[in-house]
């Protein structure tokens, strides 16, 4: 495995892929690996939740994550934490800027209210799913469910909060050709839905699909941006390289 | 940061005299109990700046648990305080708060961990307390069936953790002091788990954990 990190090139990629938006996928994205998440279209939301693959009782934890970088929204230079004190992920690059933390994603009876009923009997493919039935389907692949289903990182959706702790959907930063890269520091379980943001404020029901692209990148290397940016970091590094001693 | 929106408060009536329930938790500890629907609950913060780490599950159904994601969404701001429902993962009501006189409370704060102490302080502090590790000795120690996957994001009452317009995130100094409370009634049967905080590493509580009371009126 490389020492430091390298950027994306056409030559490193494993494997593409489109996911449509409102539709969900997951799969292993093993330590040294990075997956670039592109938006296509300047309307995707894409919610991910990561867990150990090794012991799954280890997850993504947004407050943990949230504390260790004084941040409340996710951007290059950033890592993901798990509950154990470990980078799970981090973000070596990133176009858009700015990644939601703390809304979760929209439950099947909220997107029925604010979208109207579109079911698979009558629209097949381009049916309503929510984030929440995305990510649930994908859970139970995995032998997880329900009880497993913490705050998601919602990519491409920025979410603003004023003085008082109002919350507001911030639209203006969407683009399409956005991506943002996230490398994986360790063996990790990634669950993707790209179903709108709970806080979207389109009238209708038009997610925006994104691709997928992984490549074999190496790890954060001793100069890297995201192992520097604070102190924190530096350590977090350190304990996700002694899980592979 | 300074504190420039204004706390809305509001005093309750109950007589702890007349409680079904009353505890004191000390600091460090965690505490469990399972609250029916109707009931009112009070958290004292007895002597301030104390962090009160609390999650609810419905006693029905463990597997649904107190979501701020929900509770976020639902009321369009971060922090949590009067007329605040607090939402389930299934998007239902657990409880409502009823009374306040501290005036914000922190939902994206979490609890501390002796793992995530190993980063936010020094690797050689994993030794020292936390509040996971209280979750885990109170999970592990009754049957209500919990399990570490349970452990969701929880509520720190009284303490506060601003965000700024431009995103960051800071731990200020409490706003709370000796005797200020919370108050919230109960929309389901739900079990409450607590940990009284334990850390010592930053000024959540003043460097001082201290205990709390926990009372519960039957309804009316």
């Amino acid at each position: 495995m490389p020492q430091s990190s390298s950027k994306f090139s056409e030559d490193k990629l494993l494997w593409n892929e489109a996911l449509p938006g409102g539709c969900h996928w997951s799969g292993v994205l093993r330590r040294g690996n990075t997956l670039r998440l592109t938006d296509l279209q300047g309307l995707a939301n894409v919610s991910a939740l990561f867990f150990n693959q090794e012991e799954k009782t280890e997850r993504y934890n947004m407050p943990d994550t949230l504390k260790a970088q004084h941040t409340a929204f996710l951007t290059a230079g950033h890592a993901c934490y798990s509950d154990m004190g470990r980078v799970l992920c981090s973000i070596p690059e990133d176009s858009c800027g700015w990644h939601d933390t703390f809304c979760g994603v929209l439950d099947s009876a909220s997107m029925e209210k604010k979208y109207g009923l579109l079911n698979y009997q009558t629209a097949r493919n381009n049916m309503h799913r929510s984030g929440q039935e995305g990510l649930l389907t994908e859970l139970t692949k995995w032998g997880l469910s329900r009880r497993d289903m913490g705050p998601s990182v919602n990519f491409f959706s920025k979410v603003t909060s004023d003085v008082e702790g109002k919350i507001n959907f911030d639209t203006s930063h969407r683009a399409s050709g956005q991506y943002v890269d996230v490398r994986f520091e360790m063996n990790v379980l990634v669950l993707l839905s790209a179903a709108p943001h709970p806080l979207d404020p389109r009238p209708d029901y038009a997610p925006g699909a994104v691709r997928l692209s992984a490549w074999r990148s190496g790890t954060a290397g001793a100069d890297d941006a995201c192992r520097l940016s604070c102190a924190e970091n530096e350590r977090g590094f350190i304990n996700s390289e002694r899980w592979f001693l | 940061m300074s504190l420039n929106f204004k706390p809305r408060t509001q005093s309750s009536d109950l007589d702890p005299a007349l409680a079904s329930f009353d505890v004191v938790v000390p600091a460090g500890s965690p505490w469990i109990h399972t609250l029916r629907k109707g009931q009112t609950f009070r958290i004292t913060d007895l002597e301030g700046n104390q962090a009160v780490d609390t999650l609810f599950f419905n006693a029905a159904d463990i597997k649904e648990h107190y979501s701020l994601t929900h509770t976020i969404t639902a009321q369009g701001a971060l922090y949590l305080g009067l007329d605040t429902t607090l939402l389930s993962s299934e998007g239902k009501a657990m409880l409502r708060i009823v009374a306040d006189t501290c005036g914000r409370h922190d939902t994206l704060g979490g609890a501390c961990s002796c793992e995530s102490n190993t980063v936010r302080y020094a690797l050689d502090k994993r030794s020292m307390h936390s509040c996971r590790d209280s979750f885990m000795q109170a999970i592990g120690n009754s049957d209500y069936g919990l399990h570490k996957r349970d452990i969701a994001s929880n509520i720190n009452f009284f303490m506060n953790v601003p965000v700024t317009p431009d995103g960051g995130l800071t731990f200020e100094d409490g706003i709370s002091a000796p005797g200020k409370y919370v108050e919230m009634q109960a929309e389901m049967d739900v079990i409450v788990l607590i940990s009284n905080c334990p850390q010592l590493n930053n000024p959540c509580n003043g460097y001082n954990p201290t205990p709390v009371r926990c009372t519960v009126w039957d309804a009316a």
